[in-house]
């Protein structure tokens, strides 16, 4: 049977008997690199994450330059001593722009996942504890913000905001509250069913304090996670709408801007595209890599 | 049946909502489209007339009601810009931003099929690995430098295809490319596990007991099973891609809707934008709604309570 069975069935005995036959030693025993390779994908990301908020804090310190200064000089040179990683088509310093980009990147992703958090969090937690009305009216009108695929939630915002750095993440912000709302909702159903709530229900801990304190701390690593995703897939999200025009707008040395700005010397000046692109992949991986770590090492708990 | 029916009352219910809540961002104070297309410096008597000759001095719930009522009978208003019709308008854009999608989804599914079923095959060897470090690569590019480094290797680079631009079967490689790639990437990652998964299962297991051939064993009982949770995916991100494409399709000067919206919010086109986006919302409902009912149909496990 076992020839007949080929690769898949052999390779995915029902767990028992992979147990049995790993206890006999008659199957090599699987190392166990998983947790090894997870604590490694964790510290890449805090690493990369370093150098990012290390540059949006020293950025003055780290460059000579400043972020908008323009040297018709040194039009378009390619990377030297220097001019680290050359120079754009206004002769601005492109490391210096890099750099200082970083600030604006981490400003857009952690104030529009807290935009995205609070009411996210303070919802899901109104609408699991009480269910009843108000789950069904909050859970309702969550779907029909889900009903708007996509950013187009976002593009609904702009549109009054006006393209600015500041809009995006208002809009970012505001597409990013079902997610939390989703998480916190059903985290909070299945622990309300626990003794402990109930206990603390029973001496009388007022309904705010019992979610705030006894409910919030037990969800705080789900949380936490969610946070690091979104973290990037916002950075992702503003980069492209700064990019078509509609977020950071040019001068502003925000990575996805420039890189719209960039477009028309590419085939001759790679290095207005490797660097910002670089950087903006650099950045989000870090976060998927943390929030992949993260949960991965909080799941244990 | 009884399910199926109030699965779309209550996705009529969700998309009234939606269009309220859409109607009420762009028409709330403070400042409004009159504000918006008349500009800074109009005189307070000037923005006054423009109001009333739009229908704004009414209140909001008043101009949203007459708004639906339009909807309904398929008035969906008039661009402040061009002054046409904004569900002509949105008509004539929306049929491109179906093909590219499709054809995202197409190229998206069949590759994610195969390279999923290869990892699955391959299971453990580095073959599989480096496929599938390349797929969870793929997901953490933006769109938008793909589509940047597609632009520079295929168009600036090889000059085999046209920078941007649409109308013609080359102009749509390089968008649809740009959008099957995460969706491949998700797809293969889904199609790999889900076959491990369907080799696992019980019913497979007695399949190889008593007897049938590795072949019948593949193709009725881990194949079929494994292809459902894909399919839903698929159908699943289709709706999301018609509501994610505006970033590719600006990138790519595809005549989609997308690419209106987008014109639309430089222009503060309010109804056009609301229209638009109204038209995407009820496509991407009419997805889900057929993903469920789909999935109903491949799968009896879904047919009774579930939804």
């Amino acid at each position: 049977m076992a020839a007949r069975a080929g690769r898949i069935g052999l390779q995915n005995l029902p767990r028992e008997i992979e147990q049995a036959a790993l206890q006999r030693g008659e199957l090599p025993a699987r190392a166990q690199p998983a947790a090894r390779k997870r604590r490694l994908h964790l510290v890449a990301g805090i690493l990369l994450l370093c150098a990012a908020v290390t540059a949006a804090l020293a950025a003055p310190l780290l460059t000579p330059y400043a972020p908008d200064a323009i040297n018709a000089g040194v039009r378009l040179s390619p990377p030297s001593a220097a001019h680290l990683f050359g120079t754009d088509a206004f002769g601005r310093d492109l490391f210096t722009r890099v750099v200082y980009g970083a600030r604006l990147a981490l400003k857009l992703s952690v104030l529009s996942v807290f935009i995205s958090a609070v009411p996210g969090i303070l919802l899901g937690l109104a609408a699991g504890f009480y269910r009843g009305w108000v789950d069904q009216v909050v859970s309702r009108l969550i779907d029909a913000w889900l009903s708007l695929p996509g950013l187009l939630l976002a593009l609904l915002v702009i549109a009054r905001t006006g393209p600015s750095l500041d809009g995006a993440i208002l809009a970012l912000g505001i597409t990013g509250v079902p997610g939390f709302y989703r998480l916190v909702r059903s985290g909070t159903i299945s622990l309300c069913q626990l003794p402990y709530v109930e206990a603390a229900r029973s001496v009388g801990v007022p309904d705010g304090r019992l979610m705030l304190r006894h409910i919030l701390p037990n969800l705080l690593s789900s949380i936490v996670v969610l946070t690091t995703m979104r973290l990037g897939t916002f950075l992702l999200a503003g980069g492209g709408l700064s990019f078509i025009g509609l977020g950071a707008q040019p001068p502003d040395p925000e990575w996805g801007a420039m890189l719209a700005e960039g477009r028309d010397y590419y085939s001759t000046a790679w290095w207005l595209f490797a660097f910002p692109a670089g950087a903006m992949i650099l950045t989000v991986m870090g976060f998927n890599l943390l929030g992949d770590g993260l949960r991965d090492q909080l799941a244990e708990y | 049946m009884q399910r199926v029916f109030r699965r779309l009352v209550s996705t009529m219910l969700v998309l009234w909502v939606a269009s309220l809540i859409a109607f009420v961002i762009l028409n709330a104070a403070p400042g409004d489209a009159a504000q918006a297309l008349i500009g800074e410096n109009a005189s307070e008597s000037q923005l006054q007339a423009l109001r009333e000759a739009m229908g704004l001095d009414r209140p909001l719930l008043a101009r949203y009601a007459g708004y639906l009522s339009g909807v309904l009978r398929g008035d969906l208003g008039e661009s402040l810009i061009s002054g046409r019709p904004v569900a002509q308008l949105v008509g004539e854009r929306f049929v491109s931003t179906l093909i590219l999608s499709a054809a995202a989804a197409l190229i998206a599914s069949v590759l994610g099929l195969l390279a999923g079923l290869w990892a699955a095959a391959h299971q453990g060897s580095w073959a599989e690995l480096g496929l599938m470090s390349l797929m969870a690569l793929m997901l953490s590019v933006p769109g938008f430098v793909l589509a940047l480094l597609f632009t520079l290797v295929f168009s600036l680079k090889l000059r085999l295809l046209p920078v941007a631009g649409g109308g013609s079967l080359a102009h749509m490689v390089l968008p649809a490319l740009t959008l099957a790639v995460p969706m491949l990437a998700m797809v293969a990652r889904l199609s790999r596990s889900s076959v491990l998964d369907a080799a696992r299962a019980d019913y497979v297991l007695t399949a190889h007991g008593k007897g049938a051939p590795e072949r019948t064993v593949w193709n009725r009982h881990i194949l079929k099973n494994a292809v459902i949770p894909v399919m839903t995916i698929v159908g699943l991100h289709f709706g999301h891609l018609l509501g994610g494409a505006f970033v590719v399709e600006t990138i790519y000067s595809w005549p989609g809707l997308g690419r209106l919206i987008v014109q639309a919010v430089f222009d503060k086109d309010y109804p056009l934008i609301l229209g638009a986006v109204l038209l995407l919302a009820v496509i991407y409902q009419l997805f889900n709604l057929l993903v469920d009912i789909g999935q109903g149909l491949l799968d009896p496990r879904v047919g009774g309570e579930a939804v």
